[in-house]
């Protein structure tokens, strides 16, 4: 099949919806389709051949965060000659009310198109001022594939319609990267936190309290800690007794993540809420590497009550040092969850979930049927898709 | 003088509103009758599977023959009125599930390259008609939503084009397909 992806986001900075098209764009390839990404990009130089530059992005709020997207006419006629070109036999457009690219595919385009909702937390006052323009474009929408069970929702009471779940995927191949990271320490007992440091809802301070109780069963424990973020507030917290036992790794390339996962003996992910769906449990699975993490309802299902990885209760710092020392100290244990991890990551890798979302493909069109440009009935469509030669 | 160009304006307003929720009305028709053909499709595509399963010589002969059966009546009711044919469909999805209801007996099945295969193409047409049916259903629901405003009944924006109607039918993929 020929496929078009569109990506609101910029392609430049790393995120949630981007990493989820890049590999879905990877994945159908390798299963022999042929695909077409239009995301905004800031730098054009490296850019892969299957990524169409749908122009430069402008920082606007959106959604109760900053998201850098496109718009006006320029990146319209864009996206009209992108599509026309294009020849598609199905349109993905990811994220479908990013006020962006994936908003205006939906106005120039008519056929076969499937949207996917990421977020589950759209603002509903966006969504009530902007429910004509939504709704107008939301009805061209031939299937709808939600990825978690909250975003499922968000669509239902917000937008009105049906979602079908098809989970967040993982490359599982990509993270079984060779070779270890060098600056983790190989003969002493390790652990890894990844995520955001100076986000509270990553829990790295439930981490670090624990660590006094852990130094004292295990004097040369050592945590790595690998994430973007300001350094200053944590390392004046930080007691300088603990310092030699914490190395701050700073934000690691996927590569490096990966390595990162498979070098040390245990990961840890103490978030404290806010998760939808824990998809780096999922990854840090996928790198074979133990897994104990905080007991929110997300990371449970993913964990399967405890079986594929070890739950903490949430918040608990001395109950998170101790499940972490009887970890350590039994590599038994780590190795049964490791093996149960390696089954329970099956269900989430990219190579199973892509028949899934090929069987949407197939469902929501005719044979033969093509994804053309449409400039009927819409007034905005009329002002701003000029014919472009 | 400025009560008529209210009312001008006014009048524009409703027109462009109306104008453009004909518009929409439109392509939501031409969306449900994309689904209902794409629907067609899969279910057509499903009996096609389960009569070659049927007479492959990997079932029992009392399966085969009920399958057999179903399958053809499902087969031939395209010309029966949408309720008929939504009852031949669920009919054959209930011979399918007689047959294939034991994940042990289905395994047997599989022994065979030629029964695996058949098995994994009539799964695969099972969830396609799920998913098709669903975004059928989806797509009427959107249009009978637009429809039923005020507005558009008035102004009959919908023209002549029948209440557009779901498709209600057993499609539960057999016990022995979800389980291997």
């Amino acid at each position: 099949m020929k496929i078009g992806l569109v990506c609101p986001y910029t392609w430049d900075t790393p995120g949630g919806v981007r990493s989820h098209v890049a590999d879905l764009a990877l994945t159908l390839q390798e299963h022999g389709h042929t695909v077409s990404v239009l995301a905004p990009v800031d730098d054009p130089a490296d850019l892969p051949s299957w990524v169409v530059d749908g122009g430069r992005a402008v920082s606007v709020p959106y959604n109760g965060a900053v998201a850098r997207m496109n718009f006006g006419l320029k990146a319209a006629n864009n996206v009209r000659r992108w599509v026309r070109d294009g020849d598609f036999d199905v349109l993905h457009i990811h994220e479908p009310l990013a006020p962006g690219l994936s908003l205006l595919a939906c106005w120039v385009a008519r056929g076969p198109i499937v949207a996917t909702w990421h977020s589950s937390h759209v603002r509903s006052r966006m969504l009530s001022a902007g429910y004509y323009i939504a709704q107008t474009a939301m009805e061209k929408v031939r299937g709808s594939i939600a990825v978690s069970e909250d975003a499922r929702r968000t669509l239902v009471a917000h937008v009105g319609g049906d979602a079908v779940l098809i989970p967040n995927g993982v490359r599982v191949a990509a993270f079984h990267e060779d070779g270890r990271l060098p600056q983790i320490a190989a003969d002493v007992p390790t652990i890894l936190f990844l995520g955001r440091i100076d986000e509270p809802r990553k829990g790295l301070d439930v981490l670090l309290d624990s660590l006094p109780m852990m130094i004292e069963q295990i004097p040369n424990i050592q945590v790595y800690v690998a994430g973007p973020g300001d350094l200053g507030e944590q390392h004046e917290n930080l007691n300088p007794a603990l310092s030699q036992s914490v190395t701050f790794l700073g934000r690691l390339s996927d590569k490096d993540k990966a390595r990162a996962l498979r070098s040390v003996d245990l990961y840890v992910a103490p978030h404290t809420g806010g998760e939808s769906f824990g998809i780096v449990l999922i990854e840090a699975m996928a790198a074979e590497t133990a897994v104990l993490a905080s007991d929110l309802l997300a990371f449970r299902r993913v964990l399967e009550d405890g079986k594929s990885g070890a739950l903490f209760a949430n918040e608990d710092s001395s109950d998170l040092a101790a499940q972490a020392v009887r970890l350590l100290g039994d590599s038994a244990a780590r190795e049964q969850l490791v093996d149960a991890g390696r089954t329970r990551v099956r269900e989430f890798d990219w190579d199973v979930v892509v028949d899934d979302v090929i069987a949407v493909y197939e469902s929501v069109g005719m044979p033969g049927e093509k994804v053309t440009t449409d400039i009927r009935g819409q007034i905005v469509g009329r002002l701003g898709m000029r014919p472009v030669s | 003088m400025w009560l008529l160009i209210i009312i001008t304006l006014l009048l524009v307003i409703l027109g462009l509103y109306l104008s453009m929720t004909a518009g929409r009305i439109d392509r939501l028709h031409l969306r449900i009758e994309t689904s209902s053909l794409a629907l067609d499709a899969h279910l057509l595509r499903r009996s096609s599977i389960a009569l070659e399963l049927a007479t492959a010589g990997v079932l029992d002969p009392a399966s085969g023959l009920l399958i057999a059966d179903a399958a053809h009546a499902a087969r031939t009711s395209a010309d029966l009125d949408a309720v008929s044919k939504a009852q031949a469909e669920s009919d054959l999805t209930a011979a399918l599930d007689a047959a294939l209801e034991d994940p042990e007996e289905t395994a047997e099945i599989e022994i065979t390259e030629l029964g695996s295969g058949l098995l994994d193409e009539l799964d695969a047409a099972f969830r396609r008609v799920q998913l098709s049916r669903r975004f059928h259903n989806d797509a009427v629901r959107a249009c009978r939503q637009v429809r039923s405003q005020f507005l558009v009944r008035i102004f009959r924006l919908a023209g002549h084009t029948a209440w557009p109607e779901t498709c209600e039918m057993d499609d539960t993929r057999p016990h022995g397909l979800t389980e291997r």
